[in-house]
């Protein structure tokens, strides 16, 4: 094995820095061919006797990913030269090269070339490293070639003309991407291949955009990168992520650090071609151009006429704070973006825009796409399949944005499916929030016990498991559910003290850590609610059945237990892994029903009045000592079980029961905080809940002084007190501001201890000094995480090695904030989602709020609904025309010119929601005022 | 950082369980009792012995065994970037101190009562693992100059990186955040005489590592003694004629 000859690269690093490396060249790597009698094949994946192997180079790479994604193209040698490149180049594109490689079903071989004794070149002298590269892969093909045979058939694909030139004169056969996917015979994957500027030029006549003369630059220059570095030395740029209007797709915001403050920018022109989330370079403009008229429209540009604000769920938390701040203010720094310092590109869904005059059939069209997303622009892409395209969700990549092109250029992906469709339309959701819904490999399937599962003797021998099957224990869960992790018992103790008990699913001892279940679990981060289904974080045997805590079946358990006094005082706590038998699996509505049953008195009954009488004085204690109660305007949908449309939609209601359980698992959450803390001061897994910013509750108190509520935000506690007091003239008063105050919380977050002081670990809504979750480890990796720390704290495990690197633990706390964001985001589109399906039949007059004035028009909350959307006062087309009415802002009032009309914020009024279709196949929700109340 | 590729492959070639290609040169310094270089791959290190001789300063002469003095050095050139490197910071201290010691452990002190014995290591390129390079070069020099010892001192260095156990890191891997243990052992006695590790892992993993760097240290040892050999061969002929 130690067969090796010494070469020496040099390399040049940062300064005039020499760097020697040793490079070993080796004669044992395989070739991968199945077929190979010399190689050890014992990885091998090609089949040298189907047909042709591919060879391609770095830019087929970088250009094509998606054509290689395509599952049409195998039998492919990836040479470790083409990777490396490609990874110095774009790491995105090289990871998603090298999950393409490690799919068995697809056969690419990774051919480590540089490696290997007889491909391995030295650079010429006077040859450039590009074409020492060129000549590699070439010499690589040639090796192949000579390697297995004079029958194989090796082909080399490259765009570059020259390489192709020299590969047919070494006699090696060689296609251009284009030649290469004819070959395969499939007219869809011609939209995969991506233009580049070169092919172009020869292979189509018709790029009308593209003459000379026709090249009309719209944006000004991006700056080079050296200026820009040398700008954000001197302090004259700005570095930041943009992040563009959710509401409105022409106004972005870019938080600086530099300037401390966000900087706006407005219109196209300003952004520059910047997407969401690029990183990019402002400048500063002058300030007498700075933002002066306060209150911004609805939607802003006029040119677009598609651009207005749509409909939607109200926002959870702080999202919609940056627009209405950016509204509030007046004399904000604005900017325009100079430059681009790295691009967030990703694939987007959505759809073409229809067109009058589609072309003929297989001829080259170009369409405009417009994505799901709003705060992408539209992308102008090349397609052969336009009238196959047009009604359906499609995925489409971005290439380029040039100066002369209004829109960028991208490429068709692939299909989802006919819009309207609701499938489809979750799809949609799901790609859109980066949800993994594919079905869990084989690899993690393979680590599940084996079905049907039972109780292993050797379980009830373990001395670290608790028997607790005679203890009455019981779950209380919404109808439905049937991933219960969560149980409950309340004895009363013959000394008039109570042992309560919080029984958790044992996730962990059936998720190992480091295995491929484990990874996955991992990487999903959470389980996703959708209206209709619900996409798992672990395999269905272990969430529906293994798992769940189920009536009258043995469950593993990690069970918290206190001796609690009458006064819900706790004396002690206890943590055991345990077994329990679950004797009732209720839902909220019957334990309710039980609860307020006089007649009832059988000892379940009993149970669960106990611990509703202890929750009660907990709740007390906490709200006490200054937790929020917020609201959330949830609503509930009732699906048909065959057609899964919606069939009503409510409010979803809160009972006491709810509430009950929700106090004996933020107990059970703290207790295990902690204790986990406490062993493990470094490698906690935490959830906080930051103070928000008196920037963020501006909004809050502006509405609230307009209708003249006092608010007190200097603590929790005092919020709290005054929202209480906050009371109207009606009963939803209350509610809506809870609503409004709700929105200006900041999100809560996962973190690791170990990167925070402890006076951060603070949770603002709970009011609590430290917080974690620990109760529902089926649908969050976070409370397995927890689980294991908590073994670990006990001694029943070592504390695997991934929870005792720090950075390790940080990257898995921000991947589940991630998830967690982005999984509440899918489960609120597909709730919008099927508001569009439940309106479309059914025009609704309803009762409405006004939650924020705008120049030409409010935007109305519909409580019943739960939907937030814009009425236009003005008429759409005269936007421009403004002094129909008049604004004030301190009052948040707006007034007719007349005198005859006159809104005020959190004013009732009746609207009209229906379903309409500007464009065909586009449906929307669309709002109308009904009656207008006198002045 | 991705230290080994999917292939299997580390940054320059190697498979984890790998070491860099060995080269030794005995008697390099004519005016020397003793003197050998030692190359690990891109390491290169110098030692040179004097002794055993007269102890220079009285007081320091011990009555009943030979007095072992060690002096590491890193020459200005050794790396990239040109810079004077003293012998007396606190590196070179700690370094010198290891070395001796560790010699001490080998050499029979004992039969050399009164006497001095000075080894001076210089690193004449670094690219990783230069303690256990120095300790290499050391052994042979004090070979070359007859110092009776008990057995020969062979050293290796392994690590951790990407959860797999890596023999004999270089530079790159050195600087990649991982443990770096350090091991020397007499391979026909099978003894430790110097286990060093400046960071924290699992026990299990470190007992891997503790393994793979005494493998390690093992293949050092036979060629140390090949290398042994046939400068011997080479005397014998050199006085037969």
């Amino acid at each position: 094995m130690l067969q090796s000859k010494s070469f020496v690269k040099k390399t040049r690093h940062g300064k005039v820095l020499k760097v020697v490396r040793e490079h070993y060249l080796r004669d044992d790597i395989a070739c991968g061919t199945i077929s190979c009698t010399v190689c050890d094949n014992s990885k091998a994946c090609l089949s040298s006797s189907s047909g042709q192997i591919i060879v391609f180079d770095t830019n087929v790479a970088l250009h094509q990913i998606g054509l290689l994604e395509n599952a049409a193209v195998s039998n492919v040698v990836v040479l470790s030269l083409v990777l490396e490149e490609v990874k110095n180049k774009n790491i995105g594109v090289y990871n998603r090269l090298r999950t393409i490689c490690s799919n068995p079903s697809r056969n690419f071989f990774v051919f480590s070339n540089e490696n290997h004794r007889e491909t391995y070149i030295k650079g010429l002298a006077g040859e450039s490293p590009n074409d020492r590269n060129d000549r590699a892969i070439r010499v690589a093909s040639k090796w192949y070639h000579a390697h297995l045979g004079p029958t194989s058939k090796i082909v080399l694909v490259t765009d570059d003309a020259e390489n192709r030139r020299r590969a047919l004169a070494e006699g090696i056969v060689a296609l251009s991407v284009h030649e290469y996917v004819q070959t395969l015979g499939n007219a869809e994957l011609l939209d995969l291949i991506i233009r580049t500027g070169s092919e172009e030029a020869q292979t189509t006549g018709d790029a009308e955009d593209l003459r000379p003369s026709k090249r009309k630059v719209i944006y000004p220059e991006h700056k080079l990168m050296s200026e820009i570095t040398s700008g954000l030395h001197k302090g004259i740029y700005h570095q930041g992520k943009l992040r563009v209007n959710r509401y409105n797709g022409f106004e972005a915001t870019v938080s600086s650090e530099s300037i401390g403050e966000e900087i706006l920018i407005q219109g196209r022109m300003d952004m520059n071609r910047a997407f969401d989330g690029d990183v990019v370079a402002v400048e500063l403009l002058p300030e007498d151009q700075w933002q002066a008229n306060s209150l911004g429209k609805i939607a802003e540009d006029a040119d677009e006429d598609d651009n207005e604000e749509a409909v939607g769920l109200v926002p959870d938390v702080a999202e919609a704070v940056t627009d209405t701040v950016a509204a509030g203010r007046a004399g904000r720094p604005r900017g325009r973006v100079i430059g681009i310092i790295k691009r967030n590109w990703r694939q987007y869904c959505g759809s073409l825009d229809p067109m009058l005059n589609s072309g003929g059939a297989g001829g080259f069209v170009h369409a405009l796409f417009s994505a799901a997303d709003r705060r992408i622009p539209r992308i102008r892409i090349q397609t052969r399949q336009f009238a196959n395209l047009v009604n359906k969700r499609i995925i489409v990549a971005v290439d380029a944005w040039d100066r002369t092109m209004r829109y960028p250029a991208g490429h068709y992906v692939s299909t989802i499916g006919d819009i309207g469709d609701r499938d489809t339309e979750s799809e949609v959701i799901l790609l859109e929030n980066d949800v993994n819904n594919k079905p869990f490999s084989k690899q993690v399937l393979d680590c599940l016990p084996p079905l049907p599962w039972s109780l292993a003797a050797e379980e009830l021998q373990n001395p670290n498991r608790r028997d607790l099957r005679h203890i009455r224990v019981f779950s209380v869960d919404p109808p439905g559910c049937r991933d219960i992790d969560d149980a409950l018992h309340c004895t009363l103790r013959p000394d008039g003290n109570y042992e309560v008990g919080v029984h958790i699913a044992d996730v962990t001892n059936f998720v190992l850590p480091d295995t491929p279940l484990d990874e996955e679990a991992s990487k999903r981060g959470t389980s996703v609610y959708l209206v209709e289904r619900r996409i798992d974080m672990l395999p269905k045997p272990l969430t529906e059945d293994i798992c769940s805590l189920r009536a009258d079946v043995e469950r593993l358990t990690f069970s918290v237990i206190w001796e609690m006094t009458p006064e819900a005082e706790i004396l002690s706590t206890q943590f055991t892994k345990a077994i329990i038998k679950s004797c009732a699996a209720m839902s909220y509505a019957e334990a309710q029903a039980r609860m307020d049953d006089s007649r009832l008195s059988d000892p379940l009954t009993v149970d669960l009045r106990n611990m509703n009488r202890l929750a009660k004085i907990m709740r007390k204690r906490r709200i006490d000592r200054g937790a929020l109660t917020l609201a959330s305007p949830e609503v509930k949908f009732e699906i048909d079980s065959e057609t899964h449309d919606p069939l009503d939609v409510g409010m979803y209601q809160i009972r006491e029961a709810n509430q009950m359980i929700e106090e004996f698992m933020l107990a059970a959450n703290v207790s295990v905080a902690e204790k986990i803390f406490g062993h493990f001061s470094q490698f906690s897994m935490l959830r906080r809940h930051p103070v928000p910013t008196p920037k963020m509750l501006e909004p809050l108190l502006l509405t609230a002084a307009a209708v003249a509520v006092d608010l007190d935000i200097s603590s929790s506690k005092a919020l709290a007190d005054s929202l209480d007091r906050a009371v109207g003239g009606d009963p939803y008063f209350n509610k809506l501001i809870r609503i409004l105050a709700t929105r200006c919380m900041t999100q809560a977050l996962y973190f690791s201890s170990g990167d925070l002081p402890p006076p951060e670990f603070h949770h603002y809504g709970l009011a609590s000094p430290i917080y974690t979750h620990f109760t529902s480890p089926i649908r969050r990796y976070a409370d397995v995480v927890v689980h294991r720390l908590l073994a670990a704290a006990l001694g029943l495990i070592k504390l695997p090695a991934g929870l005792r690197d720090k950075a390790l633990l940080t990257t898995v706390a921000d991947n589940l904030n991630y998830r967690h964001r982005n999984a509440q985001m899918a489960s609120r589109a597909s709730v919008e989602l099927h508001t569009l399906i439940f309106f479309k039949n059914r025009p609704t007059d309803t009762e409405a709020r006004i939650v924020r004035i705008k120049s030409n028009g409010l935007i109305v909350f519909v409580p019943k609904f739960g939907i937030e959307g814009p009425v236009y006062l003005t008429g759409k087309k005269d936007t421009k025309d403004e002094s129909d009415w008049i604004v004030d802002e301190q009052s948040q009032t707006t007034v007719s010119r007349d005198g005859k009309y006159r809104y005020k914020v959190l004013d009732k009024l009746v609207i009209h929601i229906e379903v309409v279709e500007p464009q065909p196949n586009r449906p929307k929700l669309q709002l109308t005022l009904v009656e207008q109340p006198n002045a | 950082m991705d230290f080994i590729s999917p292939e299997g492959l580390r940054l320059d070639g190697r498979r984890p369980l790998e070491l860099r290609q060995l080269q030794a040169e005995i008697g390099v310094v004519e005016k020397a009792d003793g003197s050998a270089t030692f190359e690990m791959g891109n390491t290169k290190v110098i030692a040179v012995v004097y002794g055993p001789r007269e102890v220079q300063s009285r007081s320091q002469q011990q009555h009943d065994q030979a007095l072992v003095r060690c002096e590491y050095s890193m020459a200005s050139f050794s790396t990239g970037d040109r810079r004077r490197r003293g012998k007396g910071d606190r590196r070179a201290t700690e370094l010198s101190l290891v070395i001796r010691q560790t010699m001490e452990a080998a050499i029979l002190t004992n039969l050399l009562p009164r006497s001095q014995i000075d080894i001076f290591v210089q690193v004449l390129q670094a690219d990783g693992g230069t303690r256990a390079c120095c300790i290499n070069a050391a052994t042979l020099a004090l070979a070359d100059a007859g110092i009776p010892m008990r057995d020969i001192v062979a050293s290796c260095a392994a690590g951790y990186l990407n959860s797999t156990p890596i023999l004999d890191l270089n530079y790159l891997e050195d600087s990649g955040g991982g443990p770096d243990l350090t091991v020397a052992l007499f391979p026909k006695l099978d003894k430790v005489s110097l286990l060093q590790m400046d960071s924290k892992i699992p026990l299990d993993v470190f007992e891997k590592v503790m393994n793979l760097a005494s493998e390690g240290a093992k293949a050092v040892a036979q060629f140390i003694r090949e290398k042994l050999m046939e400068n011997t061969k080479q005397l014998v002929l050199a006085k037969g004629r």
